[in-house]
């Protein structure tokens, strides 16, 4: 097709990576869950359609927590994922192995979560593109942890049609890749209404290239400052301050500003995306589709055991958490609050934008990477209330938000700094963001050929079991 | 503040999962614990918000059918199934109680 100058698309012929939360047709879609092990689709998300009319070549489904509940990538059935940095020169530079047996494989970091397998597929160079999803922080984490841009868009622009829910008010498709350019691209090709999601505007969506030069002069950036939190690293901290010195020594102006119910995000988001999951997770029953229990007594039991044996902990314990929230006597005091404090989280972002600043410029993750053996040391849900800190936010408020590679760590691995944006404004988010990624003129990974190691040392030993 | 185990009883019911083990009921304790922050905040007079889109109107389409007929496909992932119906184990029958099960009698 492309010999005679008739390709489908821009990317006819362009491998990319689909999280495996995307419903592909004929090709099994799990969400790394025993609960839909063997599940064959049969339709397509409606992105993956309309990758795949542009002639895209779908390399694979990339792996994620169950569910895309998780922060690292590690608690999907099919094992964690290693962030490709790991294996790179950079990191190995900065973490030498004292002995023969401490090799690579005890200090192997993880990619961040919950679109792990998308972030290192495109880390990797094994694509050009990947879907994730976003929900808490979902693309934007693993971006920064592994070195990729970001893109969260505006909830509403992109068709959620195929993509399996977790908290309907607040996912979003993820898009990464290894330019912001590269993310224009792909947005271009994603946006826009789908009459089978009736939560995607109306608006026509217009589909644009990013500016070659980039005049940052007339802008404003807001640094939230209640974004300084506890537990965010020296280095991180270093960063950002840096980034904002870029833009003030490049003319633009660079405020303080306050987004003041910050610190009840999380919370808030807590119980929302645990009550939505409640509701969520009550389709998988074992009747229709996905794994089906072996017991006859009943209808409610054969439901319980199908979704004892297919559902891990992490799912289990949200689906609980959430009936909790939702009974009857909690339901004014927890979801209903929660969803007061949501409105309270989104008019601060209305209040800065309002005001006169156009992006907010923060960072994506805490710090870089963890060695996988510190994280999995840590619950699931205590790992993402603290990962997901800085990036749930915008998802409380459905508002662009980027993750873009800003500079190495110490140990060699990347770190990333987040731009926020103002609804359906992903023109302008990415025209700063793609002028910050000139400046900062992020390194390429460097890796290494890696040793063939026996299958059994990639063996994912599930040992906390408590997860 | 303990979560009463008729209360825990009865989520296990309504969620057709379970607890498990005591680690299932203290990660509960805790989700319940960590919400309570929630109402440090000042939330008078304030409408919940449902969708960031709420200012919108929703796009209705004309009520045609446009597709579907897709039987034999949406029977194809289901296990049990005769004719064109799922088939499902007896139902009416409630869980067997509490008692019966070990789930968390060590715990409340």
């Amino acid at each position: 097709r492309l010999h005679p100058g008739q390709p489908l698309g821009v990317l006819d012929g362009i491998p990319v990576a689909v999280k495996d939360n995307f419903n592909t047709a004929g090709i099994e879609t799990t969400c790394a869950s025993n609960m839909l092990k063997g599940y064959i689709p049969p339709y397509n998300a409606t992105v993956v359609q309309k990758l795949l009319d542009q002639g895209a070549v779908l390399l694979g489904k990339t792996n994620l927590d169950e569910f895309a509940m998780g922060s690292g990538t590690t608690d999907g059935v099919f094992g964690p994922v290693r962030n490709p940095w790991s294996y790179s020169r950079q990191y190995k530079e900065k973490n030498p192995s004292k002995s023969h047996s401490e090799n690579e494989d005890s200090k192997w970091v993880i990619t961040g979560g919950s679109s792990g397998g998308s972030a290192a597929a495109v880390s990797s160079f094994t694509c050009f593109a990947a879907l994730g999803s976003d929900t808490g922080g979902s693309t934007r984490n693993p971006a920064a942890h592994c070195g990729v841009v970001g893109l969260k868009p505006t909830y509403g622009l992109i068709s959620r049609h195929g993509l399996i829910p977790l908290v309907n008010s607040m996912d979003v498709p993820g898009i990464l890749t290894r330019h912001v350019d590269d993310a224009a691209i792909v947005l271009g090709l994603l946006a826009g209404h789908d009459p089978k999601d009736s939560t995607t505007i109306q608006d026509t969506f217009k589909p644009f290239e990013l500016p070659h030069s980039i005049d940052i002069r007339k802008l404003c950036i807001g640094i939230p400052k209640e974004y300084h939190v506890p537990g965010l690293s020296s280095e991180v901290q270093a960063l950002w301050s840096k980034a904002a010195d870029l833009f003030k020594d490049a003319g633009a102006k660079v405020i303080e500003v306050s987004l003041p119910h910050t610190p009840y995000s999380i919370v808030c988001y807590h119980v929302l995306c645990t009550a939505e999951v409640a509701s969520n997770m009550a389709r998988f029953d074992g009747l229709e589709y996905g794994h089906r229990a072996d017991m006859k007594q009943s209808t409610e039991s054969m439901y319980a055991a199908t979704r004892r044996e297919g559902f891990n902990d992490v799912v289990r314990g949200r689906i609980l958490s959430g009936n909790y929230f939702l009974l009857k006597e909690n339901y004014e005091n927890y979801f209903v609050k929660a969803q007061k404090v949501r409105r309270l989280i989104a008019n601060d972002f209305v209040k800065v934008f309002g005001s006169g600043v156009d992006i907010l410029l923060t960072p994506t993750t805490l710090s870089d990477a963890a060695p996988y053996m510190e994280f999995i040391k840590e619950d699931n849900r205590t790992r993402s209330a603290q990962d997901d800190i800085l990036t749930q936010a915008a998802n409380m408020a459905g508002l662009p938000a980027v993750s873009v590679p800003a500079a190495l760590s110490k140990r060699g691995l990347p770190l990333g700094l987040q731009f926020i944006g103002r609804s359906f404004q992903e023109k302008q988010l990415l025209t700063v963001a793609k002028w910050f990624e000139n400046q900062a003129k992020f390194p390429v990974i460097h890796l290494e050929d890696m040793k063939r190691h026996d299958c059994s040392d990639f063996q994912h030993q599930k040992s906390v079991s408590s997860l | 503040e303990q979560v009463p185990a008729a209360v825990l009883e009865h989520l296990e019911r309504l969620a057709l999962v379970d607890f498990r083990d005591a680690e299932g009921v203290r990660r509960l304790r805790e989700a319940v614990r960590f919400a309570e922050r929630l109402h440090d905040v000042d939330t008078e007079g304030l409408e919940p918000m449902d969708s960031v889109l709420e200012d919108r109107c929703l796009y209705l389409r004309e009520d045609d059918v446009t597709e579907g007929n897709c039987t034999k496909e949406l029977l194809k992932n289901a296990r049990e199934k005769i004719e064109e119906y799922f088939v499902a184990p007896p139902g009416n029958i409630p869980l067997p109680k509490l008692e019966e099960r070990e789930t968390f009698e060590q715990q409340s």
